[in-house]
């Protein structure tokens, strides 16, 4: 279980008496950064790769950003100036004035449809259950703030986003017990895994308040089964614990396999559990991180009018809102860029896939996300972290490639590795997976390689 | 529930009936301070708003402190400079999409740092590399209690003072308010004593003083700290090895002397930088603009800087909006020709509604600066406690139609003090406000 190593690190930094001190939370390192998957963006941010000015510089793949469907977004920009609000003073001033939490009408009610139009419009969403927020990032964040008290836990399984460290925990103090989960099933979760993670709380008097699940899963590129939804719904309703289900990724499902978002589950209940809590943002699906864009769908009146009150501290720009209301209400738009952005999606996914097979790097089946998650597990000098951490540098170093390693999302077994494939072009993915090839050639055994 | 939760929640007044036991205390309790009439009056705004065609006998908002007065100017910007708010530059808008880093924008918070050196008149430069962004002022005070206190721990604030304090320091850090008690007889300016004894109270209580802190300009009360007041407290705060914040975002909406100082001013003239002075700021109030969200922390401490940026990720500001607020904000003649006519409006503004309460024999704090008048209305009080301040309160609401904020609300100690807004409805609309106002002192004083 992660512990919160907070007091202990404020202890030890010696405050020196002139010193006016802080708070613990301000000097312990919650907020995750020592990790490798920052230290990567590090290393690339001072040697970045340009094929004209740094050929041998590093090329990212460790950042799960889509910049695949841009020019669709901003051929739209450019045929309506009135989303930006030029030549329009009044509505400028009517938005600049626009301060109240519930956040635009017709902004909500974009957002609805366009979550309704990425799940197939198989379901709808309530407009008066969404509450919007800076980003996913801050959506989590306040979930938290109204689910958990500090000590609490909720269960979250491995491998999971680095910033779930920081975001679940660090100002909430709320704690994260993993639900294992391993390759010999794809990484599946299991009610046994559950069951295992919810005893483990219980055991060390930890007052469980609910399961974390991204769908699709990052880092695993992958989509929870309805039957793994059901599961999980039902084991939350019985223990009266929550379910947070941060579907930040589901416009960006590329493959055939069918994406299940938890709010299909709930609506073939035969009531509405107030226990359900969907987390969205336009990060990912729309390549929007800048604009902050995130969003709450609670199912339960008291979460939604509590988390409202709390984004008083994390509202969207309303000149974002604005533009954003426009662009989703286009219905036109928004069906054309789902079809093509999972379109692109999925060549940019096949091409890195082929590279990968020319590699000799098996990976997980994927059929959404930005990335792939893969097994470099033989290529470690030795099956534990530090061979994986010593395998990251090398190919950080050694073949100027930005790959987080698994382990910085908490995964149980050394050797798997998050390989981000949609915020590059082809050439410089092409070059990437050159890279790639050369470093296992180099770096495979020779016993394997006479095999 | 623990015992530790439950006096918790004996103390904001919620049964254990009604809490939710599946839910965190945070989203059960009152620690959003909704409940108070600061909050209420404006709900009965809402309901029932003055619109002098469709609806002149509704309420008209004085309760509410917003800059509306100079929207204009900023709007003549915004018409000659679309590229501001319409990016045909491929590249760039592609780089602001993807803009995720919570440095911010170094040209914006260029543009930020240079603005608020101007506000107070060049005296002082603010280095863009200590400016954190956050989304708006609330984000802003909140980030900072999360890295300069530990729940429990307490932070000293005098009153009167901000409502949405009580949430913004509060709720989610667990940190707590001891309030610096001022009054009427010095004109509310905060006092040594009143500080010393703040701090002696806390320690009696067993808590652990973190930090003060102030609005300058202050709200409600409309009026500036003297600079002996900031050398005062910068004093007292590094003896006590306290943090000092100063709340400065109504820097901008100075319009009359004494002269505003910013605690810049004064850390400068010190023979080192202190590390425990930290100021807010945001552009809701000086430019109107509260809905695009846009705060900042300017720390003279490293680590608070380092801790506040990593927390900023919670609260950042979109890119969208930094950009357009870095080409407004780096044009100096347009930022020179804003502050001079925002000061110059508000002023006349101020004047008019001063000119009202003379009319109506209402008495008010001399004020030079912010969107709002703090004036005495205990002589109206048919008791002078809270009861007759809350009756007087509403009977301005639903008789009057007028919504001003009562002094309780804003912690004030003293009943009768109430904040009434100036800078938000046109000069019509506030004119019929004043009437209204005059006819009911004059009701008053025939029935009293």
């Amino acid at each position: 279980m992660k512990m919160n190593i907070c007091q202990e690190e404020s202890v030890s930094l010696g405050l020196n008496d002139k010193i006016t001190s802080v708070s613990k939370r301000a000097t312990c390192s919650l907020h995750g950064e020592n990790s490798p998957y920052f230290g990567g963006w590090e290393e690339y941010r001072s040697n970045p790769y340009d094929p004209l000015l740094n050929p041998s510089g590093v090329i990212q793949m460790g950042l799960a950003e889509n910049g695949l469907s841009f020019d669709l977004l901003e051929r739209w920009l450019a045929e309506h100036p009135e989303a930006a609000l030029t030549c329009k003073p009044d509505l400028f001033r009517e938005l600049a004035l626009y301060q109240d939490y519930h956040a635009l009408p017709n902004f909500r009610k974009a957002m609805a449809n366009f979550m309704e139009a990425l799940r197939g419009n198989k379901v709808k969403f309530d407009p008066e259950r969404i509450v919007s927020t800076a980003g996913a990032t801050a959506a989590n964040e306040v979930l938290m703030f109204c689910l958990a008290d500090p000590g609490d836990v909720f269960l979250v399984p491995t491998p999971y986003y680095p910033g779930f460290d920081r975001d679940l925990r660090w100002r909430t103090s709320v704690e994260i017990v993993p639900i294992h989960c391993y390759s010999s099933n794809n990484f599946q979760i299991t009610k046994s895994a559950v069951k295992s993670a919810y005893k483990e709380a219980c055991n060390r008097n930890k007052n469980v308040k609910g399961i974390l699940i991204t769908n699709p899963s990052n880092p695993l590129g992958a989509t929870s089964s309805a039957k793994t939804l059901k599961m999980l719904l039902a084991f939350a309703k019985e223990k009266k614990i929550h379910l947070v289900c941060d579907e930040i990724y589901s416009g960006s499902v590329f493959s055939s396999a069918q994406f299940y978002s938890i709010a299909e589950i709930v609506a073939k209940e035969n009531y509405t559990p107030d226990n359900v809590h969907i987390v969205y943002s336009l990060s990912k699906d729309l390549g929007l991180p800048g604009f902050r864009v995130g969003a709450i769908y609670s199912y339960n009146n008291t979460v939604v009018t509590a988390a409202r009150r709390m984004s008083s501290f994390c509202m969207v720009s309303s000149q974002t809102q604005h533009l954003l209301s426009t662009m989703l209400s286009d219905s036109k738009f928004v069906n054309y860029y789902i079809a093509e952005n999972k379109k692109r999606l999925s060549d940019r996914h096949k091409l890195l896939v082929s590279g990968l097979d020319k590699a000799g790097i098996k990976h997980l089946e994927g059929s959404a996300g930005l990335f792939c998650w893969v097994n470099m597990s033989h290529l470690l000098p030795s099956n534990d972290l530090e061979g994986e951490l010593k395998l990251w540098k090398r190919v950080l170093y050694g073949a100027g490639l930005n790959i987080p390693p698994g382990s910085s999302f908490n995964c149980m077994e050394p050797g798997w590795f998050r390989v981000c494939f949609a915020d590059m072009n082809i050439s410089t993915m092409e070059v990437a997976l050159k890279r790639l090839q050369m470093f296992v050639e180099t770096n495979t055994k020779p016993s394997i390689k006479l095999g | 529930m623990n015992a530790r939760g439950e006096e918790k929640c004996r103390r904001v007044g919620l049964s254990k009936r009604k809490r939710n036991k599946n839910l965190s205390e945070k989203a059960t309790c009152s620690g959003h301070g909704e409940d108070s009439p600061y909050f209420a009056g404006w709900e009965e705004y809402r309901r029932n708003p003055y619109d002098p065609l469709h609806n002149p006998s509704g309420i008209i908002q004085m309760g509410l402190a917003e800059n509306r007065l100079s929207s204009g100017v900023v709007e003549e910007w915004l018409s000659n400079h679309p590229e501001a708010l319409m990016i045909s530059n491929r590249d760039l808008l592609k780089d602001l999409a993807l803009y995720q880093d919570y440095h911010g924008m170094p040209a914006f918070r260029t543009a930020l740092a240079n603005f608020m050196g101007a506000l107070g008149r060049n005296k002082v430069k603010f280095e863009a590399e200590r400016i954190v962004n956050t989304a708006g002022t609330t984000a802003a005070n909140e980030v900072l209690m999360f890295c300069l206190a530990d729940p429990g721990d307490v932070f000293l604030v005098p009153s009167p003072y901000y409502p949405g304090f009580d949430r913004d320091l509060r709720w989610r850090t667990g940190v707590e308010i001891v309030p610096i008690h001022c009054y009427s007889s010095n004109n509310f300016q905060i006092t040594k004593s009143a500080v010393k004894s703040a701090y002696k109270d806390s320690q009696n209580r067993n808590k652990n003083v973190r930090g003060i802190l102030i609005t300058n300009p202050c709200n409600p009360l409309g009026t500036t700290s003297s600079a002996k007041t900031l050398k005062m407290l910068l004093d007292f705060t590094q003896k006590k090895k306290i943090h000092l914040v100063c709340d400065e975002i109504y820097s901008g909406s100075v319009f009359s002397s004494p002269q505003f100082h910013s605690i810049a001013e004064i850390v400068t003239r010190e023979s080192s930088t202190p590390d425990n002075v930290h100021i807010v700021y945001g552009l809701s109030k000086d430019l109107g603009l509260p809905g695009f969200r846009v705060g900042a922390i300017y720390s003279y401490n490293n680590t608070v800087v380092t801790a506040a940026r990593r927390m900023s990720s919670f609260c950042m500001i979109s890119s969208q909006t930094q950009y357009l607020l870095s080409c407004m904000l780096s044009d100096s003649d347009f930022v020179e020709c804003y502050i001079a006519e925002n000061k110059k409006r508000l002023e006349e503004r101020h004047k008019l509604l001063v000119s009202g309460f003379a009319k109506a024999g209402i008495k008010h704090l001399n004020g030079n600066a912010g969107l709002f008048c703090w004036v005495n209305m205990s002589h109206l009080l048919t008791s002078n406690d809270l009861e007759g301040e809350l009756k007087l309160w509403k009977s301005i609401l639903y008789e009057t139609k007028l919504n001003i904020s009562p002094g309780s609300s804003f912690n004030c100690m003293e009943p009768g003090w109430f904040r009434v807004c100036f800078a938000e409805s046109n000069i019509t609309t506030m004119e019929v406000a004043l009437q209204r106002l005059q006819r009911f002192a004059e009701k008053y004083k025939a029935m009293y």
